[in-house]
């Protein structure tokens, strides 16, 4: 078992993140993150989610995943050979001056933002891999963390390769599919990587 | 020009060339009723008894015409009552365009009286679902709709219109389907994707697999029905010199009478096929998936065979059974780009071999009290090539699968993947309708035809003639015969040991009903039935005791 990261491409209309979800609830998969939005196109969205499972599981997964009508296209990323962010909000409580001037200091150390101040409580952004978010978590537990929220990772492939290339897989998998309507998908197919946006 | 939504639904089926759709109306759906009133010479409408009936007729529609059925029915109620045709459909991959009416846009989640989410329900057992609530998106949503259940991997297609959508007006401008289709849809025999992805490399792969086997076996299945490979499956089989085995879904694409098929395979399959399937070393599975029904334990099927998996769906490599090879593509399309490139073989020896291991089991002992297997010999003697079996889903369906003959693709049809019981009489009408030409059998047994035999009213009012043979053996049988073998013969709700009375049943909806006691009577009802043209049900009692052959059961599984 090991997380694996989806990074799937979809038509931006409504029921279809719970038909991407459906395909993980029905076989009692568990989805430990989930980050959705659009995309350069706003008629095409980009989901990324993290779950775990053995080569089958995610084999099996992937495959139905794009067989879905809506779904454009998909990529499993590896740790390795790509990039991910994930952007948190914390709000913690800092009444004192002390309090305040020792928050700044971990702030300042971690590189990370305090995006609002009241008279109570600070409420810090931090982006990085989940990893940072998860130390900075731990300095700031002597502080009382009033709430939180996490957007969940998003993540893209190091180097050229996009989820716009063409493998084998992709081409047969849209086989019967329909190419839906009015997307640029049928330019991305045709220039490959090379992708003008409309 | 504008016109009503109700109307573009109408005209829509129309640029499809739909001249049938089978429903239920509702209020949610009285607008599209209206227009269909208007449009009584160009398309029939089929008023069924239940919903299911009407999906099931619409599959069973789908099957034997090759364009997708069309079923409609209210919101609500209406809806879900279609849930068990629209998985029935999509187990099997049959095309079925289902539509339905929900309540206007602004009382949607309102939980406003015959509310439902269908698209939510439905997201599961359909190619894809759609909700429309303008107008103006009935027209090109439609045109999507069909294009996506006969693309591809067929199968059923929801689309969900509210209320206020079928009352609007909207701007609609007629279009060519195939237009709509060649823009937007890979096409289903989509020649120069098939030559993208078949290699020279790739080709030289398969060459080499299929031509180092020794004892190869071809597996057929629903794919070929669906793609219409059968030409291609028995050339390329006849290539490779390979017997040729098929699935429930996959009878009638080589016909039962050919020497080189050895049967059905899989739990309830035929004795030839097990045996090859055990000694084959390399299995070809054309348009298969693979079902557990097939297969059983995954580590004990088909031991010493390589696979190669050709199938349309991309998703069904790898699925259940790990391909050593595979080529994703449309069958017919694939075995005629693949024949050609192959050296014919010579496996006469282990042809004979499988050939030998061919068990008749259709003799019967004459007795004065009717057996399946005397109804099974009594209809084969009766009907001639050009009537259908429909069959309903039980251990009549075993006996229908493996005891008739099957010559011809969709001579058999029956609810392999589902195993919805009460298929069998609305699949029948929608076979009937689709081709008239055919008479229709639908063998069914007292537990599935308890279900839905309120379709008789169907049958009555549009005068389809349907022979129907009730094989009552007072019992739930093929549950039974799991309580008897493995569960100590604790006999629990599975004994049906009462009324009703299927003749008199009959004769209440119109139809004649006949009580057979013996092979001679139901010889001459048989005889009568074909002769008359006219539809009957024919109630044949056997005991409760027979049981289905079973190759492998629940300790296999």
């Amino acid at each position: 078992m090991q997380k694996r990261t989806l990074s799937v491409l979809v038509e931006n209309t409504a029921g279809v993140l719970s038909q991407v979800t459906r395909l993980f609830s029905r076989k009692r998969y568990n989805i430990e993150s989930l980050a959705v939005g659009t995309v350069e196109d706003p008629r095409i969205s980009r989901i990324t989610i993290i779950t775990t499972g053995d080569d089958k599981m995610i084999q099996q997964l992937t495959s139905q995943l794009r067989k879905l009508q809506p779904v454009i296209s998909m990529q499993l990323l590896e740790d390795s050979t790509s990039v991910s962010r994930e952007l948190s909000l914390i709000k913690v409580r800092a009444d004192t001056k002390e309090k305040r001037d020792e928050i700044m200091q971990i702030v300042n150390i971690f590189r990370v933002f305090v995006i609002d101040i009241a008279k109570e409580c600070m409420t810090i952004a931090v982006v990085g891999d989940g990893s940072k978010t998860e130390a900075l978590l731990k300095l700031l537990e002597e502080f009382e963390i009033m709430e939180m929220a996490r957007t969940g990772v998003i993540s893209l492939e190091r180097g050229t390769k996009t989820i716009y290339n063409e493998g084998k897989e992709n081409e047969e998998f849209t086989i019967g599919k329909g190419l839906s309507k009015n997307l640029v998908y049928d330019t991305i197919t045709e220039s490959g990587a090379d992708r003008s946006v409309e | 020009m504008k016109i009503k939504g109700a109307k573009i639904v109408i005209e829509c089926l129309l640029e499809q060339g739909v001249d049938t759709v089978f429903g239920y109306p509702g209020v949610s759906i009285i607008d599209i009723y209206d227009e269909l009133f208007k449009y009584q010479d160009k398309i029939t409408h089929i008023l069924t008894a239940h919903e299911q009936g009407a999906a099931h007729a619409a599959d069973g529609y789908a099957r034997v015409s090759d364009k997708p059925g069309v079923c409609l029915a209210t919101s609500g109620p209406g809806a879900t009552n279609l849930i068990t045709g629209m998985a029935a459909a999509f187990m099997d991959s049959s095309p079925v365009i289902f539509i339905t009416c929900n309540v206007p846009d602004s009382l949607l989640g309102k939980d406003a009286f015959q509310e439902v989410d269908i698209v939510g329900i439905a997201m599961p057992i359909t190619k894809n679902t759609y909700l429309v609530r303008r107008a103006e998106d009935l027209a090109d949503t439609i045109r999507e709709a069909f294009a996506l259940a006969v693309s591809g991997r067929k199968g059923p297609v929801l689309i969900d219109i509210t209320a206020n959508a079928v009352r609007e007006y909207a701007e609609y401008t007629p279009m060519d389907p195939q237009n709509y289709l060649k823009k937007v849809f890979a096409y289903r025999r989509n020649i120069s994707h098939i030559e993208k992805t078949f290699s020279t490399e790739e080709l030289k792969k398969a060459k080499a697999i299929l031509e180092s086997a020794k004892c190869p076996l071809v597996l057929a299945g629903g794919g070929v029905v669906w793609s219409k490979a059968e030409e291609q499956l028995k050339n390329f089989a006849a290539k490779i010199d390979a017997p040729i085995v098929s699935t429930m879904m996959g009878l009638g694409t080589v016909s039962s009478k050919d020497e080189n098929f050895l049967g059905m395979l899989g739990s309830y399959g035929e004795a030839a096929a097990e045996w090859a399937c055990k000694n084959c070393d390399l299995l070809i599975a054309v348009g298969v998936r693979f079902s557990d029904r097939v297969t059983g334990r995954i580590d004990t099927f088909a031991p010493k065979a390589k696979k190669f998996h050709i199938d349309i769906d991309r998703a069904e490599i790898d699925k259940n059974v790990p391909a050593d090879y595979y080529i994703v593509g449309d069958a017919a399309h694939v075995l005629e780009g693949l024949t050609p490139h192959i050296s014919q073989q010579d496996h006469e020896e282990w042809k004979l071999l499988a050939r030998h291991k061919k068990i008749d089991e259709k003799e019967w002992r004459k007795s004065s009290k009717l057996t399946a297997l005397a109804v099974m010999g009594v209809i084969r003697e009766i009907t001639d090539e050009n009537t259908r079996f429909v069959t309903d889903v039980g251990q009549h369906q075993i006996w229908a699968s493996t005891m008739l003959p099957h010559n011809y693709p969709r001579q058999f049809i029956t609810s392999g993947g589902y195993g919805a019981m009460g298929f069998g009489l609305g699949a029948s009408i929608g076979a009937k309708i689709a081709d008239a030409s055919k008479t229709v059998l639908h063998i069914t047994g007292d537990g599935s035809f308890r279900m839905n035999c309120t379709e008789l009213a169907t049958e009555y009012r549009y005068k389809v003639p349907i022979i129907t043979v009730v094989i009552n053996n007072h019992s739930l049988g093929l549950v039974k015969q799991r309580q008897h073998r493995d569960f100590e013969n604790r006999i629990f709700q599975t004994l049906l040991d009462d009324r009703p009375d299927f003749a008199a049943l009959a004769m209440a909806y119109g139809i004649p009903g006949v009580k057979v006691k013996n092979e001679e009577e139901l010889r001459q009802a048989l005889k009568s039935a074909v002769a008359s043209k006219a539809g009957c049900v024919i109630e044949c009692t056997i005991s409760p005791m027979e049981e289905v052959k079973v190759r492998f059961g629940r300790k296999r599984n």
